[in-house]
């Protein structure tokens, strides 16, 4: 019944808003399926697992054979989704009496049948399934799941039904694989923890509280020390003779997209750092970064463009060590001496602030206005290196925001919770010439009842539609709070803001009183190249 | 002599069908001196007509919903079965299988035979007589769910779906939107053949008809009223509730509430989404594409006329099958049975 009872779970992690109800799905799914159904409902919903063996050309092949042109055509617009549209309309075959596949069925199928037997294979299975479990299929062998799990999701829900803690299974999520038979055994005590020996595994990072205002009274100096936060990503190395990796904060593996790192791990330790675009001493900006992310797989020019640099921050395992239980002065040393000795290329130490005083480290931080530096992270001296986020250990102190005030000009429809809602907004400014320019995105900081409110104005304000997107009349301004601006050639204004969020509706201000570009541009730290 | 042609003596008036020898009207959208009424639903029972003739169950819902007095002057209740003689017509009421007292309306003249089916069902129902077939002349069909894309599922498979929700969640509440003639009574029933005894919640605006079904002699129950102040009471409970208010703010102050649906336009993912439904149960009282045809065909007329819906897939459906079909683009019917929430706010 794996099938059946996946496509019952697919269309309820489709439709449910919530995170813990998205976990508790998990965990049913988890605690009733047998291995190795389980594993790899796991890892189809991660998209560990992917296929392309069908086209939808092909799933449409298939239907067309059986469905009256007219028909189709009517229900197609209908419905509006071919996938679901063919699962829908499919009509079993009489007489059809052969049982749903079980997933693992369909996996092994999927990978041993010649690709002209597709088609009949795929017909065979849809006429055993009912309607939900047939969309799920053709999800599933068309690659197009999508159901916004995440690894760290899963994690979570593999750690709440265990009752092993989501630190432990993070430390060998790296070292097993579909259909994650070892891990599932362990989990449910019937077989020890897997072994990941030499492999590369993540080691989940620690992080930090923001600090705010009355936090600040309760510190003493002397027992802190400051560091710069960098305005790149966050990563954790783990190289070794088992090999190499470079994760992202959530333990995602980034490998591929940043060779260089990779060829520069010429040695057996653990780190932490800041990974960043970086042309000699120079921090580039964070949209030079974001041009290096997401990519499978990178170019000669790529690489000689924007060249990825490390900045540590932190050693977490030096050779077969485990330095984690070491306080942070200790670990700090560790660090620098072990910099001192392998001097591996592409990377140097993030430095120590020295302050002596929080007032004067607060005079340090308003004064760093350098886009590169997002503010600064405290961390006490005698704190050991713990997964998660542990209060009163490391305290993240941002700088105060900027804002410009900038018109909205196009909405889009958001996701989960607020689909029904235009909540994605693209906001410009005014060009010396009187056009309005875009400059960034915005998908939060304002209140429900705002959102309502704005909801309602651009569906009675909209002057063009593309696709999802609105664009609409020049009537509303926006407060828009950023931490920063930085120079790019991806805009069309030549600007990006970070982390863009609204903070307010200026419904007291006309549109032509919002900002002009070269006021936003003034706001640029760095002018390089 | 031949017969004559239904067209000859069921017309198409501004008012809905209206049989011209008989001297009265079917299921007509205004108030006139005579109707023969299908159903409850207030696209098909409108007030203040002077003759009403329905089934005793149909005159009582009617009664409930309207007040004494605007359901029909005088009332004329008629039993599935029995026949009349109206003008020379011959007139006798079919179970439709679409709500209690839901009945289609057979006539005949002149030896031409018509049935008015009005809204129907052929899955099964414990709350309503089953659908049964008339052979006839002319069928006269609604089409809802008149595209190969509606096939409703068995309904005890999503009652069991609801079910396993409710288990899986045993802390939320369960707000189930329906409309409150017939949905919401075949719900409650359904969960009592399902073995679900504990009390159902109810919506206030779903209270009084629940009240009409049990006087009419069909057992739902324990029920109690939802009422949101006490929302600790309702952890685990299924609440009932117009469509209309499971998205809205009364749902919202319930215990985390799980969103459902009961309707068959939940089909189609893209209209359960909209909706903000997290749980789309298809669960419907109107016949699905293949019950329409299957009925068309049974009924062994050679023509058949869609008073509303998709009749253009109908149409063409029916043309393969050699049957001739007219569509009469009746105005004001099938708004009752839109049982889903708003579906875009203020669009
Ligand atoms: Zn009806
Ligand atoms: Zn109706």
């Amino acid at each position: 019944m794996s099938l059946p009872a996946f496509a019952e779970l697919l269309e309820r992690l489709v439709f449910t808003p919530g995170r813990n109800a998205k976990l508790a799905l998990l965990r049913q799914w988890f605690a009733d399926q047998p291995d190795p159904e389980r594993g790899i409902g796991l890892a189809a919903l991660t998209e560990e697992l992917t296929f392309s063996a069908a086209k939808p050309a092909m799933i449409r092949e298939i239907v067309a054979a059986r469905t009256d042109p007219e028909l189709w055509r009517m229900s197609y617009d209908y419905v509006g989704d071919l996938a679901e549209t063919v699962a829908l309309i499919w009509r079993p075959r009489a007489g059809v009496n052969a049982p749903p596949p079980l997933l693992s069925e369909v996996v092994e199928a999927l990978e041993t049948t010649p690709k002209a037997e597709i088609p009949a294979v795929l017909a065979g299975w849809l006429d055993t399934l009912d309607a939900g479990a047939r969309l799920a299929l053709i999800k599933l062998v068309t690659g197009g799941l999508r159901v916004g799990v995440s690894a760290r999701l899963a994690r979570v829900a593999l750690a709440e039904w265990s009752g092993v803690a989501v630190e432990e299974i993070e430390e060998v999520w790296h070292g097993v694989a579909p259909p994650y038979a070892s891990l599932f055994q362990w989990l449910s005590g019937q077989a020890p923890r897997p072994d990941p020996r030499e492999a590369p595994v993540f080691r989940p990072l620690m992080l930090a509280h923001p600090l705010e205002e009355t936090d600040i009274a309760a510190l003493r100096a002397e027992d802190w020390r400051a560091e710069w936060k960098w305005d790149g990503i966050r990563v954790q190395l783990t190289a070794g003779p088992g090999g190499r990796k470079l994760f992202s904060r959530g333990g995602e593996d980034i490998s591929a997209a940043f060779p260089e790192i990779l060829a520069a791990m010429e040695f057996h330790a653990v780190l932490d750092g800041e990974l960043l675009v970086m042309r000699g001493e120079e921090v580039a900006p964070f949209a030079d970064l974001q041009q290096r992310l997401n990519r499978k797989s990178v170019t000669a020019r790529m690489l000689k463009e924007h060249p990825a640099a490390v900045r540590l921050y932190d050693i977490l395992i030096d050779g077969e060590e485990d330095l984690r239980p070491l306080p942070f002065d200790a670990r700090r040393a560790r660090l620098e001496a072990w910099h001192g000795r392998v001097a591996p290329a592409r990377m140097d130490v993030s430095p120590l602030v020295a302050f002596d005083s929080l007032d004067a480290l607060a005079r340090l931080r308003d004064g760093a206005r350098a886009a590169s530096i997002e503010g600064l992270m405290l961390k006490r001296g005698d704190a050991p290196y713990v997964a998660g986020r542990v209060k009163g250990l490391w305290w993240k102190w941002k700088r105060d925001p900027l804002t410009v005030d900038a018109v909205l000009m196009y909405a889009q429809r958001g996701h989960g919770k607020r689909s029904s809602f235009y909540s994605d907004y693209t906001f410009g400014v005014w060009r010396e010439d009187g056009e309005l320019v875009p400059i960034g995105k915005a998908y939060s900081g304002y209140t429900d009842e705002e959102l309502a409110w704005l909801d309602r104005w651009i569906r009675n304000n909209t002057i063009n539609r593309f696709g999802p997107v609105r664009e609409v009349d020049r009537g509303i301004v926006f407060e828009v709070a950023f931490d920063a601006a930085q120079l790019s050639s991806r805009h069309k204004s030549g600007v990006a803001l970070r982390f863009p969020r609204i903070a307010r509706i200026r419904r007291d201000k006309p549109v032509e009183e919002a900002d002009r570009l070269e006021t936003v541009l003034a706001l640029v730290e760095n002018h390089p190249r | 002599m031949a017969a004559p042609h239904p067209q000859d003596w069921l017309r198409v008036t501004p008012a809905g069908l209206f049989c011209e020898p008989g001297g009265f009207f079917i299921d007509p959208t205004r108030a006139v001196d005579r109707a023969v009424i299908s159903h409850g639903h207030s696209d098909h029972a409108r007030p203040g007509h002077a003759h009403v003739l329905a089934t005793r169950e149909t005159l009582a819902i009617m009664t409930a919903r309207m007040g004494e007095g605007r359901a029909g002057a005088t009332q004329q209740a008629l039993r599935c079965g029995d026949a009349l003689d109206v003008n020379g017509v011959r007139v006798w009421l079919r179970p439709a299988g679409h709500v209690l007292g839901s009945a289609q309306v057979c006539m005949e003249w002149r030896g031409s035979r018509a049935v008015v089916s009005g809204d129907y069902k052929r899955q099964a129902d414990p709350t309503a007589t089953g659908f049964e077939v008339e052979p006839c002349d002319l069928f006269v069909t609604e089409a809802t769910f008149a595209l190969p894309v509606f096939r409703h599922p068995p309904p005890e498979a999503e009652m069991a779906r609801l079910l396993r929700s409710v288990a899986l969640f045993p802390e939320r509440t369960h707000v189930v939107g329906c409309y409150s003639l017939g949905k919401c009574q075949r719900l409650i029933a359904m969960l009592r053949q399902a073995g679900w005894d504990r009390p159902i919640h109810l919506h206030g605006a779903h209270q009084a008809l629940c009240r009409t079904y049990e006087e009419l002699g069909v057992p739902l129950g324990p029920l109690r009223p939802a009422t949101v102040a006490k929302k600790d009471e309702l952890k685990g409970a299924i609440v009932l509730a117009p469509p209309g208010a499971v998205a809205d703010r009364w749902a919202r102050r319930l215990a985390e509430p799980v969103v459902a649906v009961a309707s068959g336009w939940m089909r189609v993912r893209q209209r359960a989404k909209q909706g903000g439904v997290e749980l789309p149960l298809v669960i419907s009282d109107h016949a699905d594409w293949d019950e329409l045809l299957a009925t068309c065909t049974e009924v062994q007329a050679p023509e058949v006329w869609v008073t509303h819906g998709r009749e253009d897939a109908l149409i063409h459906a029916l043309a393969q099958r050699g049957i001739k079909g007219r569509a009469l683009h009746l105005v004001g019917l099938g708004e009752e049975e839109e049982d889903i929430p708003a579906e875009e706010p203020a669009a």
